[in-house]
């Protein structure tokens, strides 16, 4: 098995390193290995590569380079942006958010509460949704944050962001956004937003691993997370990335370029898998909200079945790899707290499977679970004690 | 990433003895669908009632769970009542190679199944020998783990045959204490209790204070509720609200989140109490009002 065979739709977990982007990385890998920060001329090029990649990022953002500050991760840049709004926001002691963040923003929470933060969390409907007349009322004088996702990882929901960011700010509160699944999916322009912070990560567009950013809206107030050297002017130490930071500047480039196919090619091949399926399986549930909705993720629930046993069966038929919120695929015992959060009933939470596309799929890509997967659902529903007529 | 042993695919893959068997002498039926894995087998006995003429199985729940479910019907075909009630799930794990060492659960739900089997096996048949499942266990039917309704005896049962020493071990093999974790300490308790140690240090543990005048042990409670309780339930979407404190009985509302399981409310009215005990006082009941 080869990675040809793969039939890859798992892209919110991660993607693979776009070839050009690999290309770009290459010298800074091997002969142009000088600091950026030094004085000598040998480190021209690895510190105009952090230039002109800040300039690619800032410019897929809709932002200004002196905006983006490179972090290791979208992890690190989520608890940076939180903790420096409780840092700088002195006299406000509250954090709001939402039930459906991911676990940079959740744990990171948990752990201020026990420190004596207030955290309030937004809840979900079942499509996933939240009501800003809700956010309305927990935003309060006492709030230095919000931080609600862009889009969510598991279910592909879009949140209004922007309308959360004036509401923030009418309350004096600052907002921050986890937009590590928006970022190369959907176009962003911050320019026209109040969004203070902004977290992404690379290896989610194409990036290596290991490579993230935040973005700081210029005159909002900033406190250092990683305290060292005086790199990213302060903003965070630590010699440059060189390497990972020029391939994320080429990922941003690339996904710049190619923005409208993610609204166009891409959706129409996750548009195609939902018809195929809720055609072709019986009892088929499409979580999050079909009107807001990344146009690459598909999360869709095949009840009586559980999901480590869809994935591995399909692996095993066409090296499909997808993902499930079932817990016997999160390491715990319990299914992911986003299915949860939407309320899903006990009969369909154990068995969703999320599909989640790039620009390198293909339909074959999508042939090939329409023709494996319906079959699978229907031998593991045989195999089922639940849902018999 | 999965890693199971070419066995374990293959029983995943290709199931032997799915499906009911319409006049079976003894069903066993184990696990539920809010859990995440459940079971049910089917026992066809010979004629006179010796041996196992067929087994029959259904399985929700992962791969392991499938080919542990599968496996065990395979054991069990031809076998006496006598020689398949001393199969254990360390056989099951045996059969197929190996498990995961997390995944040990599945193999206990097959053990479990056979054991329900085989008591309405003697339900059904009196006329037959069967040799159920001795219920040595202290405390067999009291539920300790209500995330995954585990009782007493079947935690005791799982140390007892596979030598375990720590939660963690007890929760690969039963699930329990994989949820809210609350009957952690419980399950340590039973371990401390069956390895014959001492049961743990009453030190350890913060003692609560005492003499508190009334007016004290009301501030006391809303603070643990504001700054324990609430936080805690919050971040898994649920809360609770305190409706009125009389005495030592403290009433509150509840709201859970937990996949809608009956138990879980069950589960939530105990941590709570039990955080009030640790924090404010041993006597507290916590009432749940509607
Ligand atoms: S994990 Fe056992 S009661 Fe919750």
């Amino acid at each position: 098995m080869t990675a040809q065979d793969i039939v890859y739709v798992d892209n919110n977990a991660t993607t693979r390193v776009a070839p050009e982007v690999f290309e770009a990385m290459v010298p800074f890998l091997t002969t142009e290995y000088a600091n950026p920060s030094s004085p000598h001329p040998f480190a021209a090029a690895p510190a105009s590569a952090v230039v002109s990649a800040r300039e690619s990022v800032a410019a897929l953002l809709g932002a200004s380079a002196d905006e983006i500050v490179f972090t290791s991760c979208g992890s690190e840049s989520d608890n940076t942006a939180i903790r420096s709004a409780l840092e700088t926001q002195r006299g406000r002691n509250k954090v709001v958010t939402t039930v459906v963040e991911h676990p940079a923003v959740l744990t990171l929470c948990r752990f201020l509460e026990k420190h004596g933060v207030r955290v309030e969390y937004l809840p979900v409907d079942s499509r996933g949704r939240i009501s800003l007349s809700q956010a309305r009322e927990v935003i309060d004088e006492d709030t230095a944050i919000v931080s609600v996702m862009y889009a969510n990882n598991e279910i592909g929901n879009l949140y209004p962001v922007n309308e959360l960011a004036e509401i923030a700010h009418e309350r004096g509160a600052l907002f921050h956004t986890d937009a590590v699944q928006a970022v190369g999916k959907v176009p962003i322009d911050l320019s026209k937003t109040q969004i203070d912070f902004l977290s992404l990560s690379g290896h989610k567009l194409h990036a290596p691993k290991g490579i993230g950013a935040l973005y700081v809206r210029r005159f909002t107030p900033y406190s250092t997370f990683l305290l060292g050297g005086h790199q990213e002017r302060g903003r965070r130490a630590g010699t440059e990335a060189v390497a990972n930071i020029a391939g994320l500047g080429k990922a941003c480039e690339l996904a710049l370029s190619h923005i409208g196919e993610e609204q166009t090619r891409v959706r129409a091949m996750r548009d195609r898998l939902e018809r195929g399926l809720v055609a072709s399986c019986p009892d088929p549930l499409v979580n999050g909200d079909p009107e807001h909705r990344l146009p690459n993720t598909l999360n869709i629930c095949f009840r009586y079945i559980e999901g480590e046993s869809i994935l591995l069966r399909m692996y095993q038929a066409a090296h499909i790899c997808a993902s499930s919120g079932s817990a016997c695929t999160s390491g715990s015992l319990e299914p992911s707290h986003v299915l949860r959060a939407i309320g899903l009933d006990y009969r369909s939470l154990h068995g969703s499977v999320r599909f989640s596309f790039s620009r390198y799929n293909q339909e074959s890509d999508v042939d090939a679970i329409l023709e494996t997967l319906p079959g699978i659902v229907r031998e593991l529903r045989a195999l089922s004690p639940f849902g018999r007529d | 990433m999965w890693n199971y042993t070419d066995k374990v695919m293959d029983y995943f893959l290709h199931p032997r003895n799915v499906g009911e068997i319409a006049d079976a002498d003894g069903v066993g039926e184990v696990g539920n669908i809010v859990c995440g894995d459940a079971m049910k087998l089917y026992v066809k006995m010979s004629p006179d009632g010796r041996t196992i003429a067929d087994v029959k199985f259904q399985t929700f729940g992962c791969a392991s769970a499938i080919a542990s479910a599968s496996a065990l019907t395979e054991m069990l075909k031809g076998k006496t009542l006598e020689e398949a009630r001393r199969l254990t799930n360390q056989d099951i794990a045996d059969y197929l190679g190996e498990l995961p060492e997390e995944k040990m659960h599945c193999s206990v739900m097959g053990s479990e199944a056979f054991d329900a089997a085989l008591k309405d096996l003697k339900a059904k048949h009196p006329e037959w020998e069967v040799p159920v499942p001795e219920e040595v266990e202290e405390g067999a039917e009291r539920i300790v783990c209500h995330c995954f309704s585990v009782t007493e005896g079947e935690i005791r049962k799982v140390i007892r045959e596979n030598h375990l020493t720590t939660v963690e071990q007890v929760t690969h093999f039963t699930k329990a204490g994989g949820g809210c974790g609350g009957c952690r300490d419980d399950i340590q308790a039973i371990l401390d209790d069956m390895n014959g140690q001492q049961a743990r240090a009453e030190e350890t543990t913060a003692p609560a204070p005492s003499n508190l005048t009334n007016l004290q042990r009301i501030a006391l409670i809303q603070s643990v509720m504001d700054t324990v309780i609430r936080p805690g339930l919050k971040a898994d979407g649920g809360d609770v609200e305190l409706i009125d404190i009389d005495g030592n009985d403290v009433k509150v509302r509840l709201k859970g989140k937990c996949a809608g399981c009956g138990a879980a409310l069950q589960t939530l009215k105990h941590w709570v109490e039990a955080k009030l005990r640790e924090k404010v006082s041993g006597g507290i009941n916590v009432i749940e009002v509607k």
